[in-house]
């Protein structure tokens, strides 16, 4: 049969299933051929923080959105134009982001009388008129993947039950013209070892294609043209994870000071912690620590030593290493601490993001403990903050905290990749013995002490938690010299302003409304500034990276606005700082479901404001 | 051990033999008076020119509490951790740099209490680290509260019924923990003290020193009966590699394997010498020198001093799969655009 082809500049599609289906495989699939094809994509997994909860349940359901389009995109979508429910949980938890008139293609053989019970279904959707008003696919893909599996050697049934992602897969890359052969490479090199296992998901994926071309089911094809404003270079998609870990490597290999990061495990920042194992060639050493204290004690101890100390967590982990930061601040030493925040208090949702560590990151400490905090604010832009981190805690001997949060580690989009050669060279500036006596606590126009490692001849010293004499770094229990070691800490960490770029506003004219937001909420904040200019709207908008110290203009900016609504993954944090920093009437607008802000929402209070 | 020298040459031009001055920093020490860790100190002091290693290659880590402050009073490269975690700094520092000697001060409650779970662990990975853990069976600088080493029964500030917690034996507990090499030692035996740091600092891997320490303020004579004059000979059983186990003033004592495969304290005359365990460090089973840990209650009866065991494992560096150097710009360069790449013209 002729099958339509339709343009689309922009589609979100939601691959939907249980743990044990394979969603975030599918996605990630579908992600990679969509970026070979030149769109500009952005991703969102989203998994329950069990491993595998029981089969077939909604608290078992799996999903991974891809949002891509023909023109430059800032978020992973709000709601999704194609919903893939690989059985009635899938779609039950899905179906309520899901806008009339998109389409929904459900695995028909999923949808058995104990499968409906499990999801808590009374009566089978497929059979009422519950998705009235959806264009409803169904399509046995369990019985259409064994069929096309049946024939291969070796294959057990159990292979074919287990690739039937594929064959979805294969449905949604005819669906949305993406090229083949980089998933039937990827599915080659993955299952080498298991020849059965390789076959069976090729033939499912092959499958899911020519059945797509054949069936009369799906009478339209979509085409979504290669992104054409896009800066010229070269590309991967990367999440924010790896992004991150690059920086992190790329700050090392440019300071020429061998990466120690220790850690231990925690959902969702252990990703972190493979990610770097996996560069041992690099001069990455990684240690998984007894416990989160033992981690930054180890990381703050490499550094002592001379080395880029890091440690990362989210969640409880970060109130166990507060008293080691406290440390790190009193011993003005280097060391990065990466807060890959999650929804809290205590043990809260692991696997959700939030943005509710700001102000323990500013403030979680006992005693004026002031430290620089930067958040990055998109997936690739990981790569940046983690090597900016790197340069502002050598330059001014400090600790750093990175406030990403659990929505950037795993969402991902493509990146133009640096060139290395470009990328600032970091120096360390080691002090070295200049015949003086040597004063740990002497500070250069920076306020910066000088770090000197052991192995310095005619430079040992000592340093630790009790107050130091100013200059001579001698314990001192003198009011006055502690009142003037406290000025000097804030004033050091102050000064960094210096270096941070002013706020940059995205203003209409005339608009006198700004939306002010902070880390991984750029996207949702310029794309909802987006559609409300679409609507006619003026609006001004603006993006934190730096937290502390706040961009040197930022109290200009914000006095020149006539509202201010700061859009938060908390219920106010920075609003609160704002507030009693410049005494501006701040709004908030707050969110804390654990899911990314989306362009719609920030839309709506665009528009509520005008 | 090698001969020592300054870094630097005296004015004639030849090397400097490095005295004990050279490891005494400018910070008047701050201890009780009495207190048995300036004698430690000023063993260890003495003791650091032998170890013929220049002291900015020596790095002392130190705990909170009365030993915390070691680290001011030592002209080394030195840093005063919080409480407990020394042992991670230090493994932070060792994992990252092979060519420091690396010493951690700590005591009985810093290590034991606040800090067990570091001390099990720098020693199970067998870290190239020695760990002084002064034990004085209190808690001195928050003015003499229980520890996790003080006896059943003692009265304290914060135990005034009688502490009723088991107390920890810490050689014992560093023999569970996997620990390479474990000894025991007495603060004001100079001579024992500076043996036992000898063959600390020749261990390849994580060694763990106990050193009976007295606090004259809040435990006074907690190991009297191993350093006065009339029980010191009774009561002490000195380890002795190769050596039949034998103490008491005249040697009629000894230790021998017990019917019930235990460890027992004999009379020599009735058993014969022959009986008497011979003492082996080095043996692989830690069963003995567990069973030697545990042969006195508290030290206040027979109690045996030296190295418990002294054996050798795999040591905590950096893996070898890591370079000591960062890549290069152009593996970095490679590294970016790893992965599915493509280029937008």
């Amino acid at each position: 049969m002729t099958k339509v082809i339709e343009e689309r500049e922009r589609v979100v599609v939601r691959f939907a299933g249980d743990s044990g289906d394979g969603m975030q495989l599918a996605g990630s699939r579908f992600t990679d051929a969509t970026a070979i094809v030149g769109n500009d994509l952005a991703t969102l997994p989203n998994f329950p923080a069990e491993i595998r909860a029981p089969a077939g349940t909604l608290a078992g359901v799996s999903a991974f959105q891809i949002h891509f389009a023909s023109r430059d995109i800032l978020t992973p979508g709000d709601a999704p134009n194609v919903l893939v429910a690989m059985n009635p949980a899938a779609l039950k938890a899905n179906l309520a982001e899901i806008e009339r008139g998109a389409t929904i293609i459900v695995n028909e053989d999923a949808f058995s009388k104990r499968n409906l019970e499990k999801a808590g279904y009374e009566a089978n959707p497929l059979a009422d008129e519950s998705l009235e008003g959806y264009r409803v696919h169904r399509i046995p893909m369990t019985t259409l993947t064994t069929r096309a599996v049946e024939e291969i050697e070796d294959a057990s049934t159990r292979d074919a039950g287990r690739a039937k992602n594929f064959f979805a897969l294969g449905v949604l890359s005819w669906l949305y013209g993406r090229p083949t052969d980089v998933t039937q490479r990827w599915i080659e090199k993955k299952f080498a070892r298991n020849p059965a296992m390789l076959q069976a998901n090729l033939a499912a994926f092959n499958a899911g294609w020519s059945f797509g071309e054949t069936t009369e089911l799906l009478d339209v094809q979509y085409r979504v043209k290669p992104a054409t404003d896009v800066a010229p270079g070269i590309y991967r998609n990367v999440n924010g994870t790896t992004a991150l870990a690059l920086g992190l490597i790329a700050a090392s290999v440019r300071s020429r000071l061998p990466l120690l990061l220790a850690s231990y495990p925690i959902t969702p920042a252990s990703e972190l912690l493979h990610e770097l194992s996996r560069h041992a060639s690099f001069g990455v050493s990684t240690i998984q620590a007894e416990d989160e204290i033992a981690a930054a004690g180890m990381a703050l101890g490499a550094a002592f030593g001379g080395r880029l100390g890091i440690t990362a967590t989210s969640g409880p982990g970060m109130d166990l290493k507060a008293e080691t930061i406290g440390l790190a601040v009193a011993l003005e030493l280097p060391m990065i601490v990466v807060d890959v925040q999650r929804a809290g208090p205590s043990t809260g949702m692991p696997t959700k993001t939030e943005q509710s560590d700001l102000l323990m990151a500013l403030y979680g400490r006992h005693g004026e403990s002031p430290l620089p905090v930067l958040a990055p604010s998109t997936p690739a832009g990981c790569f940046d903050v983690a090597f900016e981190a790197v340069q502002i805690a050598l330059r001014y001997r400090t600790p750093v905290i990175i406030l990403s949060d659990t929505f950037l580690a795993s969402s991902s989009e493509p990146w133009m990749v640096p060139t290395a050669a470009d990328l600032p060279e970091i120096d360390p500036a080691f002090a070295t013995a200049t015949g003086e006596p040597f004063m740990p606590y002497s500070r250069d126009e920076r306020l910066a002490r000088p770090w000197a490692v052991p192995g310095t001849p005619g430079l040992q010293h000592r340093i630790g938690g009790l107050e130091k004499a100013d200059v001579t770094g001698n314990i001192s229990y003198d009011g006055a010299n502690h009142e003037r070691m406290t000025e000097l800490r804030a004033a050091k960490v102050a000064g960094i302003a210096r270096d941070v770029p002013p706020l940059e506003v995205d203003a209409d004219e005339g608009a006198k409304l700004l939306v002010l937001g902070w880390g991984s909420s750029e996207g949702a904040v310029r794309a909802g500034a987006r559609r409300a200019r679409l609507a006619g709207h003026k609006v001004a908008c603006a993006h934190l990276r730096h937290l502390n110290p706040l961009p040197a203009n930022i109290g200009e900016v914000l006095c020149s606005f006539e509202r201010v609504v700061v859009p938060e993954m908390n219920t106010g944090q920075l609003a609160q700082v704002l507030r009693a920093r410049f005494l501006i009437d701040v709004e908030s607008f707050c969110k804390v479901r654990g899911q990314p802000l989306q362009a719609a929402e920030i839309e709506r209070e665009i528009e509520a404001r005008q | 051990m090698s001969a020592v020298t300054r870094n630097g040459h005296g004015n004639d031009g030849a090397p400097e033999k490095l005295t004990k001055a050279d490891f005494q920093s400018d910070q008047e020490t701050r201890w009780c008076p009495g207190c048995g860790d300036y004698a430690v100190l000023a063993a260890v002091q003495q003791f650091m020119p032998e170890l013929g290693i220049p002291p900015e290659r020596i790095v002392f880590i130190t705990g909170i509490g009365c030993a915390g402050r070691f680290a001011y009073y030592m002209d080394t490269y030195g840093m005063h951790g919080i409480h407990g975690r020394a042992p991670a700094l230090a493994t932070g520092l060792a994992a990252s740099r092979e060519d420091l000697s690396i010493w951690v001060i700590t005591g009985d409650g810093d290590s034991l209490s606040i800090g067990g779970n570091h001390l099990i662990h720098a020693l199970r990975r067998n870290v190239p680290i020695k760990i002084l853990l002064f034990n004085n069976q209190i808690y001195g600088l928050t003015k003499g509260q229980a520890s996790p080493t003080s006896e059943l029964g003692k009265i304290t500030k914060s135990t005034p019924f009688g502490v009723s917690d088991q107390p920890f034996n810490p050689v014992a507990l560093a023999l569970g923990a996997e620990a390479t090499f474990v000894a025991r030692t007495i603060d004001i035996d100079k001579r024992h003290l500076t043996d036992v740091l000898r063959a600390a600092a020749q261990h390849e891997g994580a060694a763990l020193v106990e050193i009976y320490q007295n606090c004259p303020v809040f435990n006074d004579g907690a190991f009297a009966a191993l350093t006065e004059k009339e029980g010191k000979d009774v009561n002490q059983i000195r380890l002795e590699d190769g050596q039949p186990i034998r103490f008491g003033s005249d040697n009629e004592r000894g230790v021998a394997r017990a019917a019930d495969g235990g460890l027992a304290i004999v009379n020599v005359a009735d058993v014969g010498e022959d009986a008497l365990l011979v003492h082996d460090s080095g043996r692989t089973d830690p069963s003995l020198a567990f069973s030697l840990a545990r042969l006195a209650e508290d030290p206040t009866e027979p109690t045996p001093i030296g190295i418990f065991r002294a054996v050798q494992r795999p040591v905590y560096t950096r893996s070898s799969r890591v370079p000591p150097e960062p890549a290069s710009e152009a593996e970095l360069a490679e590294l970016l655009v790893s992965g599915d790449t493509w280029t937008v013209t």
